[in-house]
């Protein structure tokens, strides 16, 4: 083990992680419900994982293989930072291999690869209250939830569609978890939603400026919320992974040059680079330009 | 009208609110039917809102007590009502028409968002059923329906109120307290929204607690007056015996100074 010795296994001391495998157990307990508890300061700004960092901390093991995706992908900034900040002061092995990772912390995406049931998948929020934005008072959005007044949710899909003819809402879409709380999924392309039902991974959300902790136990319900005559609909896309040319994954749009070129290309970098090591190929990547009925 | 269940529809007995030391409602006792306008009349701080906010369940009373026959025919006691029950009753059976509209209506949410937030409230989830009853009960106030996507932001004064009285409602409650529906505005428009009020309370049977201190509208309106001076209820009944005939001093007082009305 390559621990710093100034640093306790992980960072955070043992009587914080008790207490933070305390929030855990009780929101696991209770899914979709938002449990306080007491961020601590980390050595990182807010907004850059602190609520997701300290959820990891609590539950990493030596064991553990750690994975951490900024928007999919596994080489930016945030994620790279998190990762070498876990190996430094837990010595825990990292990787950027899906398959491999039994913790994987991600900001705004899920891997395209299936989650399994002995995975955790801990996801930074910034804005935990799917609510906020429609009612202010903290107490009444308390109320609402302990009440399961949900009736406003609603309201801001009936204005989207008022306005843009369809729920407008493209991350963050709020979700009904286990039939009961309504929760903010953080915020993941509503592309990923799907994803979160029924998955066999745990999942858990930390966000450390709100202090609050909620959870989805696996094969969990997962429902967007619609009205019956406009249903969620996932994201499409119209094009291809220029690399891989995968017609089933999340793409980002990265502008090449300033004469308005642009590509599409999976945003789950791990995700890409296998299918191309298994020998697909998008147009930008020595393929050809297909269609994309035929793309597959 | 729909009197055909005797036992009164609401029953306030000794309904006392004191702010500090001082008064807001000493022992106010009243029984509401169904059907029935009753008006609260008194002058500035005579405690007519504070007994609106009793009745209503915004306001905890000190002693005293509200109790209201549900859709059931089981009248219960307010305090004793669980939370969740009271603010189901509160947005279902209730309405609450306030005086300035901007407190009652979500003023960045369009009218058609607003008539509907009851309905999606008690779970209904189809888009064109609540656009479509929105629609109908934009008609039924007299605003034009292409306003339907508009925020209240761009209505005027008037329009504000009658969106407000649609969004109330839309769930078809059987009581709605208003708190000087037509205050602050100028005197055609409340002519107007007095004539709305008065025909959708008769064509609907809605029992209504009214707060004024316009003695015309509570004439227009009313079945029957509670005249409200330093927080106590100083004489009751028939609006047109009140009004007529008013036996105390206060009560002649305020009708003398109406002026021609």
């Amino acid at each position: 083990m390559s621990a710093a010795p100034a640093y306790n296994f992980a960072y955070l001391d043992e009587q914080t992680k008790r207490m933070i495998r305390r929030a855990i157990l009780k929101a696991i307990a209770i899914p979709g419900y938002q449990v306080p508890f007491a961020s601590r300061e980390m050595p990182m700004p807010y907004g850059w994982g602190t609520g997701g960092v300290q959820i990891t901390a609590a539950i990493l093991g030596k064991q553990d293989v750690l994975k951490v995706i900024d928007q999919g992908a596994d080489d930016t900034t945030n994620a790279v930072s998190i990762r070498a900040f876990f190996a430094k002061t837990a010595g825990v092995e990292g990787t950027t291999a899906t398959e491999k990772a039994t913790i994987i912390q991600t900001r705004h995406r899920i891997p395209e690869a299936a989650m399994q049931d002995h995975q955790i998948i801990v996801y930074q929020v910034p804005l935990p209250e799917p609510l906020r934005l429609l009612e202010p008072r903290e107490t009444e959005t308390r109320t609402m939830h302990a009440l399961a007044e949900y009736g406003l949710m609603h309201v801001k899909l009936y204005e989207d569609i008022t306005r843009h003819g369809h729920i407008a809402k493209t991350f963050d879409y709020p979700v009904e978890v286990a039939g009961r709380y309504v929760m903010a999924p953080s915020p993941i392309p509503k592309f990923d939603n799907p994803k979160m039902d029924d998955c066999p991974a745990l999942q858990l959300f930390g966000a450390g400026r709100e202090k609050r902790i909620y959870a989805v136990p696996p094969y969990t319900k997962v429902v967007s919320l619609d009205f019956e005559d406009h249903p969620f609909e996932p994201t499409k896309f119209d094009h291809p992974c220029a690399l891989c040319g995968s017609t089933a994954s999340y793409l980002d749009e990265v502008v090449t040059d300033d004469k308005g070129g642009r590509m599409f290309v999976c945003s789950d970098t791990d995700y890409c680079e296998k299918r191309r090591a298994e020998g697909h190929h998008g147009h930008l990547y020595g393929g050809e330009d297909m269609p994309l009925e035929a793309a597959e | 009208m729909m009197m055909n269940q005797s036992s009164p529809l609401l029953t306030a007995s000794g309904l006392t609110k004191l702010y500090g030391n001082r008064l807001g409602c000493a022992s106010v006792s009243l029984e509401l039917a169904e059907g029935e306008v009753l008006a609260i009349v008194g002058e500035s701080g005579s405690g007519k809102t504070t007994l609106l906010n009793l009745l209503s369940g915004r306001l905890t009373p000190d002693s005293g007590m509200v109790s209201y026959r549900m859709r059931d025919g089981i009248t219960r006691n307010l305090a004793t009502l669980p939370e969740a029950e009271r603010r189901f009753l509160a947005r279902t059976d209730w309405g609450f028409v306030h005086q300035d509209a901007a407190q009652g209506l979500r003023m960045n949410v369009s009218a058609g968002g607003n008539i509907g937030e009851r309905l999606m409230g008690i779970g209904n989830r189809h888009y064109g059923h609540i656009r479509a009853i929105a629609s109908d009960w934009l008609e039924r106030v007299e605003i034009d329906t292409s306003r339907i996507d508009d925020r209240p932001t761009a209505y005027s004064g008037g329009m504000r109120q009658r969106l407000q009285i649609a969004r109330n409602l839309v769930t078809a409650p059987r009581l709605v307290f208003m708190d000087e529906p037509t205050g602050g505005l100028d005197v055609s428009v409340q002519a107007r929204l007095l004539d709305l009020i008065r025909s959708l309370v008769a064509d609907l049977g809605l029992a209504v607690i009214l707060v004024t201190h316009d003695l015309s509208v509570a004439r227009l309106l009313s079945h029957r007056i509670l005249v409200m001076k330093s927080g106590a209820v100083i004489e009751a009944g028939l609006t047109d015996r009140v009004l007529d005939d008013p036996q105390a001093a206060y009560t002649q007082l305020l009708v003398s100074s109406v002026l021609a009305a």
